[in-house]
């Protein structure tokens, strides 16, 4: 097995899936001979050519739209919107069509696309291009928002993700895209969307994350384990919506204590719908309130600040020990 | 350093043929069999008398907010003539006439107005996009759609409509563009009806004509008398010609008037003239087609009464079936449906949970 950085696995997934199904294409601006700014469609436009290699003019609202007509027709779109801070342009694309084929014509269209995107901080960068706007997606009827955590989830998430036949908005952290490697095995491998994962297990604590927020969630779990000898558990999401809540309510009916934790705002953030699944599942078993570790309701500084903004372990280490001295 | 003009070659023009006082210029009228004619005029009398109907029912609170076409027929008609079973229609939202051109069901259309999902049903064998509320937002599909065609390498070609306030949306700009650097085999079909609700044509664009915004973009554009369906059908024949052919994407600005409201709940009186409204009654595209088809004897006195009562009777027919059809519709329960292709467990909870309130209701009913 190689060892991967996240662009490479993302790469992988992209390679394979175009060459076991001619109806992938993919487009966006500078995914061609360009690579992509972040080079995840680095050399596939040497292999399909510019067929199947789309450079689209800029326009945001263009390339999701005309997905959704190449859906319409069978295709299996994976388009890139350079920054998730410029989905705005397309979102009522989003909103108003690819969610809603497969509703409005009961069943008979459907648009089976993916709009990939670079999301959230950390990596200095201007205005637009650092902030956390899954929950608008995920607030969308028909839309599947998934946040990988790491190379190897990224590349199963994101087979996963062109196999779906619903439309997939599909958040890559721009922090984790080469922070670290992993095994990713050259055979094809996929995850389920909509399924959360347990990726440590623990009797103390629920620490419930997704996305970059992985590692310092991990972060502070081990130092949670090393300083008090509390044993978190940790769920990583990986699919924002549909919301899997079967295993942090397990978890939670077993540890009686959570801590939810996301860089996006804190108010209306996935984090809410998430206490409220546990309250509305776990309440009788609860040992303490729940804590929130997010972004602050402002915008994302730019990066002199955003190191303050972001949660990190101490913040996570912070709230967890305020959640079990409760 | 000089300062000149550049040479923009491309040129756009307007075309009439059939001008609103029937006459005929004889060098421009296109050779289209009888029967063909016939049945352009039967689609156009379809369109006008459905629409008549639909607003007395919607008068009458049968049906709920509708969107009339009368006035647009030939602008609608005579483009969507040109298309063949396998080639797509992607409309808006007045383009009854032509949708039913394209095989969609009087009933459906009916039951869709009365709020039910399942008339915006397209069966398997249609190439139609539903109706698009957003304005303009569905013109970019279009160009996906020919995209894929050009990809599968097939020659059909696919025609979209939309009105003359979509082209301030910025996705009517993305849509010429991206069709225009792709070469899509897409038709664009503007129907200049005048007026975007309350706004008229020359508050929403500065240009003279709302096709030359074709030259922007690399694409041929050609105006025509909406309200001549000759004109249209020779515009779009062209145009359905060159996409076929893989010469790429054309944009057709049909000059019409919406004769009517916005909608049902639109007052027109509020923003414009009678007088406005009579001129345009003078340029009506039925009135003219009927005079030119009488005069070159492919119609009667006779023929044209028969084809009346066969159409009022269609009409009626299609009511009393959509609403037999209605009796059987409307279990709330079905609003959970078609989200996803698999329900997540979250709305298969929710629905469990619909479901049971409603047993309580009707519990909480029958005890009074």
């Amino acid at each position: 097995m190689a060892k991967l950085t996240m662009v490479q696995a993302l790469n992988l997934a992209l390679q394979q899936e175009m060459r076991n199904d001619d109806n992938v294409i993919v487009l966006g601006e500078d995914v061609g001979l360009d690579g992509g700014v972040f080079r995840v469609t680095e050399g596939l436009i040497q292999e399909f050519g510019e067929e199947r290699v789309v450079d689209t003019p800029l326009a945001e609202s263009g390339i999701v739209g005309m997905s959704i007509g190449m859906s319409l027709y069978g295709l299996k779109p994976v388009c890139e919107i350079q920054f998730s801070g410029f989905t705005y342009q397309n979102f009522h694309q989003i909103e108003n069509h690819a969610a809603r084929f497969r509703w409005r014509t009961q069943g008979r269209y459907t648009v089976p696309m993916v709009l990939r995107s670079p999301y959230g901080g950390g990596v200095r960068a201007l205005e637009h291009h650092s902030e956390s706007r899954e929950a608008y997606w995920a607030h969308m009827p028909g839309i599947k928002m998934v946040i990988p955590s790491g190379p190897r989830n990224a590349r199963a998430l994101l087979v996963s993700a062109i196999r779906d036949p619903d439309p997939v908005i599909f958040f890559e952290s721009k922090a984790l895209y080469r922070a670290f490697r992993e095994e990713v095995p050259e055979k094809e491998e996929t995850l389920p969307l909509g399924k959360s994962q347990v990726v440590r297990e623990g009797k103390d604590l629920t620490l419930i994350a997704y996305g970059a927020m992985m590692r310092p969630t991990l972060e502070a779990a081990t130092e949670l384990q090393e300083k008090l000898g509390v044993e978190a558990e940790v769920i990583d999401l990986l699919t924002v919506s549909p919301l899997d809540d079967t295993l942090f309510v397990k978890s939670v009916l077993k540890t009686g204590r959570a801590v939810v934790i996301h860089e996006a705002p804190r108010s209306f953030g996935a984090g809410a719908e998430i206490v409220s699944r546990l309250m509305e599942k776990s309440f009788y078993y609860l040992e303490a309130p729940i804590e929130r570790v997010t972004g602050y309701d402002v915008v994302i500084p730019l990066y002199s600040r955003e190191k303050e903004y972001l949660p990190n372990a101490h913040r996570i280490t912070r709230a967890a020990k305020k959640v079990l001295a409760a | 350093m000089p300062r000149k003009n550049i040479n923009i070659s491309d040129k756009i023009e307007t075309l009439s043929i059939l001008d609103e006082h029937g006459k005929l210029d004889e060098d421009l009228e296109p050779d289209i069999p009888e029967d063909e004619l016939i049945k352009l005029l039967r689609g156009m009398l379809l369109g006008r008398k459905f629409d008549e109907r639909m607003l007395n029912l919607q008068r009458q609170g049968r049906i709920g907010t509708f969107a009339p076409i009368s006035g647009q027929e030939a602008a609608q008609i005579g483009a969507i003539a040109l298309l063949r079973s396998s080639d797509w229609m992607v409309p808006a939202f007045r383009e009854t006439a032509a949708e039913i051109w394209r095989g969609r069901s009087l009933e459906s259309v009916i039951i869709y107005n009365s709020g039910y999902c399942e008339g915006a049903q397209i069966p398997e064998n249609l190439n139609n996009l539903p109706i698009s509320v957003p304005v303009g937002s569905q013109i970019l599909h279009a160009v996906g759609l020919g995209w894929a065609m050009k990809y599968r390498k097939v020659d059909d070609v696919v025609m979209t409509i939309f009105g003359d306030g979509a082209t301030s949306e910025g996705d009517f700009h993305e849509a010429l563009n991206f069709a225009g650097v792709f070469q899509t085999p897409v038709i664009f079909v503007c129907q200049n009806n005048q007026w975007a609700i309350s706004i008229p044509v020359h508050k929403q664009t500065r240009s003279k004509t709302l096709v030359q915004k074709a030259l922007a973009y690399g694409l041929p554009g050609i105006q025509v008398d909406g309200n001549d369906v000759l004109a249209v059908y020779v515009a779009a024949q062209e145009a359905v010609a060159r996409a076929r052919a893989g010469g790429g994407p054309t944009l057709i600005e049909c000059v019409t008037y919406r004769m009517t409201m916005h909608t049902t709940a639109d007052d027109p009186t509020r923003y414009r003239s009678d007088e406005e409204v009579e001129m345009w009654r003078k340029r009506d595209p039925i009135e003219r087609f009927q005079k030119y088809l009488l005069s070159r004897g492919t119609l009667s006195r006779d023929k044209l009464e028969g084809l009346e009562a066969e159409i009022l009777t269609q009409i009626q027919t299609a009511i009393d079936q959509a609403e037999a059809e209605m009796t059987s519709l409307g279990d709330p329960v079905d609003m959970f449906d078609h989200s996803y292709e698999q329900m997540p467990a979250y709305l298969m909870e929710q629905k469990k949970a619909f479901l049971a309130e409603l047993d309580e209701s009707r519990e909480e009913a029958d005890n009074g």
